[in-house]
């Protein structure tokens, strides 16, 4: 199997889902649908052997429309390939399917998403931030968010007055 | 609705002058986690009668790091555990938005910082592959040496502190002794000891001297002794064994499905390696065999963690018999740092070193890359685009660590409050890497 033949059967499959092929330094990026992302996993999972989710990267592109991107590694392990999928969403309402009813793994990649980004995943079964407390309110990725970060925005923990419990 | 308020109305008391009073938000929504999986807790106050709710970590011996585990038990029996990260995270992936490349390589140092030279040599790899610089032969062989060093490294402080974590202390020592030589090669290859930074865009610092490589070659002779010695003192263990034997046992597709990488990966059935699948330095002209077990379970994860270190003495074997003379480094200095001799006596050295070191390499707009390398933990992989500058526009890690402690967490549920040592020793974890 090759890279065309699974972007000849996504076509097949999703006719008028893909919105973008990239081909550049021996990898191949395909663009699809926001809404579509579910189903094209199920179906590069069920049909097209990509078993192995290996990463989902969100990246801000910082533009008017369509500000944010999610970036999906996928591995077919069978057939040696790697594939890259992306979708976008408005910065307004961001939010992408989840498909961690697909891949189980995407869990904690679509939490860090949603922590360092704030893209919300719909579906997601357990959607908390992963690396910063609850109690912060900022998304720190964001390109508007200063690298020294925002003073005050981490309520510290009060000093207790008697010694530890 | 009823079950809901009376469930929040327990968290609230079980918050309330407790040490969870600290991100109250944070510990209700993990505490809420917590109680949505499988069952309800009760919340009673004599826990030894009944379910109680135990905090391992975030800073204990066994956590390897600043890992928290919230586990629910039924006596000793783990029912669900949620795991909390994020205390080592120091921003990095955003650091690296205001660094050039080369300038953000000694970031990665601090990510594993058991195997510092690999993480390197990921960086540079996703870098040259976007901006599409090439390595001369004997840099690449240089980078692969010190590459299965590491890994080396990495797996004699997984080997001390495992067989610690499950008793045995005189072990530790051992393996801590061993790393020592390394550290030691280290210091002869990079000038340092524990965070090398010796990879280069386009190349490595500095060449291996005939004294590095005698030291090499005299540790690798040496080092297959000490395994063996070792593996006579553990295979036919009896608490070792016991101990390992049918803990936290992951079937192949559960282990893909869980994103399981690297030796916990293979250990479960999977042959996956970078180093086979998309192979990168030289891992294509030398012979070396990818170890898997079927077991799946915590000893098998030892098992094949003992083959790669063996497997790694014997690539490092071959590519000394196979290292090429030549430069260690692109000689375009546009593309990679000049040498430092260049730079002290002549002026075009100098300027591409203050140009290199304001702009570093600009790869073209638009462009984006990921590369991947087979850590001592796994899949270790830089996704970039570029914006055309010589700053990363996005910069995407996937650490492998991260990976495996999010399989941790199902693979606790159901098992003993005892195991949950072996186990966290079992998937290796660094969280300077889990947490970036």
């Amino acid at each position: 199997m090759t890279f065309d033949d699974v972007i000849a059967h996504l076509e097949a499959r999703f006719p008028g889902g893909i919105r973008e092929i990239r081909r550049a330094l021996g990898e191949t990026t395909i663009l699809v649908r926001t809404e579509l992302i579910r189903d094209v996993c199920r179906v590069l999972k069920a049909e097209l052997g990509f078993n192995y989710l290996v990463d989902i990267a969100a990246v801000d592109r910082f533009t008017e429309q369509e500000r944010f991107e999610v970036v999906y590694n996928l591995v077919a392990l069978a057939h040696g390939l790697r594939l890259r999928l992306k979708v976008r969403c408005e910065e307004s309402d961001p939010v992408v399917p989840s498909i961690t009813p697909v891949y189980p793994n995407a869990n904690w990649h679509e939490r860090e998403a949603w922590d360092m980004m704030g893209i919300r995943f719909a579906g997601h079964p357990d959607l908390r931030r992963i690396y910063l407390p609850e109690d912060f309110r900022y998304h720190p990725l964001r390109k508007e968010f200063p690298l020294l970060g925002i003073p005050g925005s981490l309520p510290l923990p009060e000093k207790p007055e008697s010694p530890a419990r | 609705m009823e079950a809901t308020s009376q469930t929040h109305a327990r968290l609230e008391a079980l918050i309330e002058g407790s040490h969870l009073e600290i991100w109250r938000e944070h510990n209700r929504a993990l505490l809420r986690r917590l109680e949505s999986k499988h069952s309800s807790a009760t919340f009673i106050e004599d826990a030894l009668s009944t379910e109680m709710i135990l905090n391992i970590g975030p800073q204990h011996p066994a956590t390897h790091g600043v890992l928290r585990v919230v586990a629910r038990l039924d006596g000793e029996i783990i029912r669900s555990c949620v795991i909390d990260i994020g205390y080592l995270h120091r921003g990095i992936e955003k650091v690296a938005e205001y660094k050039t490349f080369q300038e953000f390589m000694p970031y990665t140092d601090r990510m594993d910082y058991l195997s510092p030279y690999s993480n390197n040599v990921a960086l540079c790899l996703a870098v040259e592959k976007l901006a599409q610089i090439e390595v001369p032969e004997r840099g690449q062989y240089i980078r692969t040496i010190a590459c299965e060093l590491a890994r080396i490294l990495a797996h004699l402080l997984w080997l001390g502190s495992m067989v610690m974590d499950s008793g045995a202390v005189s072990m530790f020592l051992w393996t801590f002794r061993e790393r020592e030589k390394i550290y030691d090669l280290f210091d002869l290859i990079a000038g340092a000891r524990l965070t090398v930074s010796h990879a280069r865009i386009g190349g490595v610092a500095s060449d291996l001297t005939p004294e590095a490589i005698e030291a090499i070659r005299s540790f690798i002779r040496s080092f297959p002794r000490e395994l063996r010695d070792w593996e006579k003192l553990l295979n036919k263990n009896r608490i070792w064994l016991e101990r390992n034997e049918g803990i936290g046992v992951v079937s192949a597709e559960r282990a893909l499905e869980l994103g399981l990488t690297g030796p916990n990966l293979r250990a479960s059935g999977v042959p996956y390696d970078v180093r086979t699948f998309e192979p990168y330095l030289v891992y294509d002209r030398v012979e070396f065999d990818v170890p898997v077990r079927t077991e799946g379970d915590n000893l098998a994860r030892y098992y094949v963690r003992m083959e790669e270190m063996r497997q790694s003495v014997r690539i490092i074997e071959q590519c000394l018999r196979q290292l090429p003379p030549g430069p260690i480094r692109n000689e375009n200095a546009k593309l990679s740092y000049p040498h430092k001799a260049e730079v002290y006596y002549s002026m075009e050295g100098l300027i591409h070193d203050f140009m290199y070191t304001d702009w570093g390499v600009c790869p073209p707009k638009g462009a984006e890359a990921y590369a991947a390398i087979e850590a001592p933990k796994g899949e270790l992989g830089f996704y970039i685009q570029s914006d055309g500058t010589g700053f990363p526009w996005r910069l995407k890690i996937r650490s492998p660590s991260f990976c495996n402690i999010q399989a941790l967490e199902s693979m606790l549920e159901g098992a003993m409050v005892s195991d949950v040592v072996v186990l966290i020793g079992g998937v290796d974890p660094v969280m300077g890497e889990a947490d970036k």
